[in-house]
């Protein structure tokens, strides 16, 4: 089993970051050494262990349907690195 | 180009944007048109360490939808984060449902048009899940202050409750597509889940188009995105066959890609390559704990449903005798169904009701603008007026009379006739002395009558009515003039 370069290169993209090759082979390394030491809880027996979606033993936590009043526009602008018109401006995407 | 030696393969994916008043996991106003950025909290911000609480009521509007589509609703249903970086996605991932959606197969029947006549045909629907919106890219003028590019965000709408109606590959061109949605938005409306606005964005759709000859396996399918109504689905729909069927025929190979309709052009264009797009690693979301929807609980959603449009149309005709086509048109709103029962109750035939209401009523609404719930004419008013032309005291030419001044808030239909004297005449005396009038005016039409020529009867009964200023009772003029003659 184990990652190979090209799953390495396929995670940097997905995750939109720039690796350098020296970089790549260090990160394989140890995701590979991440996976191997996770790779312990396959050899769990959890024949009798139902599947489960969430560790917590609770189902539906719900809110009624009733507005509040949230941020308003200048504290939900404070942070932005760059703003225009009440908006938050980014570089543009290309398509 | 052999189009027609291919078969049309669609499946449709709607999103519809539920009708809550607040967003899926936060209590920010789930408004349409605010300021930008003015309806926003750390939830839907995505603000490190805020904490998404589901609203029960979105999920109450996700079952409804399911319920009427005929789907089973999940015992056992979970959240899950769909990872992906984009600008209007602020969190960097959007909470939706994965393996376990809240509602499972199901279908719609629709009628649809086609060349030799309306056939009704039932799609199956394979799920429906809820999930949130992202927000608004705005890339106006503005944009490009500067010269630097770069687009404004408006994060309003993330986090707006939607439900995803994935179809099956069952339509088979743009006719089917456009029926499909058609009866879609009218359940969707009829139930309150969603208003169903295109041109909001409140109803959005995908398409999953291919082409193949009938016999042989299902072709590559190509996803068309950005089409802002249901015409331009069904265009969509046929020019993207036409380039399949064109690349096929001249050698080439469909490829599984994401195309946008450009509705100037009329074509789908490529868009960038997503080869790992689908990459979207799923996993359950942490933030929030399943959901476990009991057949009591369903049950109770159930109750809740009104009558659907086509169960109404069902009971109509089978409750009160109306034509397909009555059913059809008094269904188009519940407001409008709503108001020809109370006609109804209020003791006028249904038949008489239903034309009054398809034809007056609804040119009358249509001419000042108005809506069903503000007709100028509430239902007990229009039935009396029906009494009294069912019971002759009014003829229906002066009816129509009577209903305009309803219209134009003359008040009860009664005092109408009264006040503008247009009680119908029908005293045989009456009768008779206009009968002998309008046959002395005109001797040739009684020769030609009496010599066998009988086409002249209904030109002598409306000089008659003409004479009696509308008001003889035609029934009773043609009986006359039958027995004067």
């Amino acid at each position: 089993m184990g990652l190979s370069e090209k799953d390495v290169d396929h995670v940097a993209r997905l995750a939109r970051i720039e690796i350098t090759p020296e970089e790549r082979s260090l990160y394989l390394r140890q995701l590979n050494a991440v996976l191997e030491h996770a790779a312990g809880l396959a050899r769990v027996d959890v024949s009798g262990t139902p599947p489960t979606a969430h560790i917590l033993p609770l189902r539906n936590v719900w809110r009624a349907d009733e507005p509040a009043q949230g941020l308003t526009r200048e504290q939900a602008l404070a942070n932005a690195p760059d703003k225009s018109k009440g908006c938050f401006r980014v570089p543009r995407i290309l398509e | 180009m052999p189009l027609t030696d291919y078969e049309i393969v669609v499946g449709l994916e709607v999103h519809a944007e539920l009708s809550t008043r607040t967003k899926m996991f936060c209590s920010c106003p789930n408004r349409f048109g605010a300021e930008p950025n003015t309806q926003v909290c750390p939830v839907c911000l995505g603000l490190p360490g805020a904490l998404p609480v589901l609203n029960r009521e979105a999920v109450v509007r996700a079952a409804r939808a399911g319920l009427a589509l005929h789907c089973p609703i999940a015992a056992f249903n979970k959240f899950d984060r769909k990872q992906y970086f984009y600008p209007d996605l602020d969190k960097a991932y959007q909470i939706s449902q994965f393996d376990l959606p809240v509602c499972g197969k199901g279908h719609l029947e629709a009628d649809v048009e086609t060349s030799t006549g309306t056939v009704r045909r039932r799609f199956g629907i394979t799920r429906i899940h809820m999930e949130e919106d992202a927000g608004k890219l705005l890339h106006s003028g503005a944009a490009q202050i500067g010269g630097s590019e770069s687009s404004l965000v408006d994060y309003n709408r993330a986090g707006v409750p939607l439900i995803e109606i994935v179809s099956e590959p069952d339509l088979r061109g743009p006719e089917d597509a456009e029926a499909y949605l058609a009866a879609l938005k009218e359940i969707l409306r009829y139930l309150g889940v969603s208003d169903c606005n295109m041109e909001e964005g409140s109803l959005r759709c995908d398409a999953n188009i291919s082409v193949h000859r009938p016999g042989t396996p299902f072709g590559t399918r190509v996803e068309v995105k950005n089409m802002n109504s249901f015409k331009n689905v069904g265009k969509a729909i046929v020019s993207e066959a036409q380039r399949q069927v064109a690349l096929i025929e001249s050698g080439g190979v469909v490829t599984m890609e994401t195309r946008a309709w450009d509705a100037e052009r009329s074509e789908t264009r490529a868009m960038r390559g997503k080869e790992e797009a689908h990459d979207y690693r799923y996993f359950p979301e942490p933030d929030l704990v399943p959901l476990e929807l009991d057949e009591a609980w369903v049950e109770g959603v159930r109750r809740g449903l009104p009558e659907l449009p086509e169960a109404k149309r069902r009971r109509l005709e089978a409750e009160h005798g109306l034509p397909a086509y009555d059913a059809q048109v008094l269904t188009e709103s519940a407001e409008l169904a709503d108001y020809f029962e109370a006609v109804v109750r209020a003791g006028a035939q249904p038949k008489a009701a239903s034309n009054w209401i398809m034809g007056e009523l609804l040119a009358a609404l249509k001419r000042l603008g108005l809506g069903v719930a503000e007709a100028p004419v509430a239902p007990g008013a229009l039935a009396a007026m029906l009494k009294l032309l069912d019971s002759g005291v009014i003829s229906g030419k002066i009816a129509k009379t009577v209903f305009e001044e309803m219209v134009s808030g003359g008040g009860d239909p009664a005092a109408i006739v009264e006040r503008m004297g247009l009680t119908q005449v029908t005293d045989s005396g009456a009768i008779d002395g206009f009968a002998r009038a309008a046959m002395e005016a005109h001797p040739a039409v009684v020769a030609e009558y009496r010599g066998g020529k009988t086409a002249g009867l209904g030109f002598l009964v409306g000089q008659v009515m003409k004479l009696s200023k509308g008001k003889a009772n035609p029934a009773l003029v043609n009986e006359a003039l039958k027995r004067l003659l």
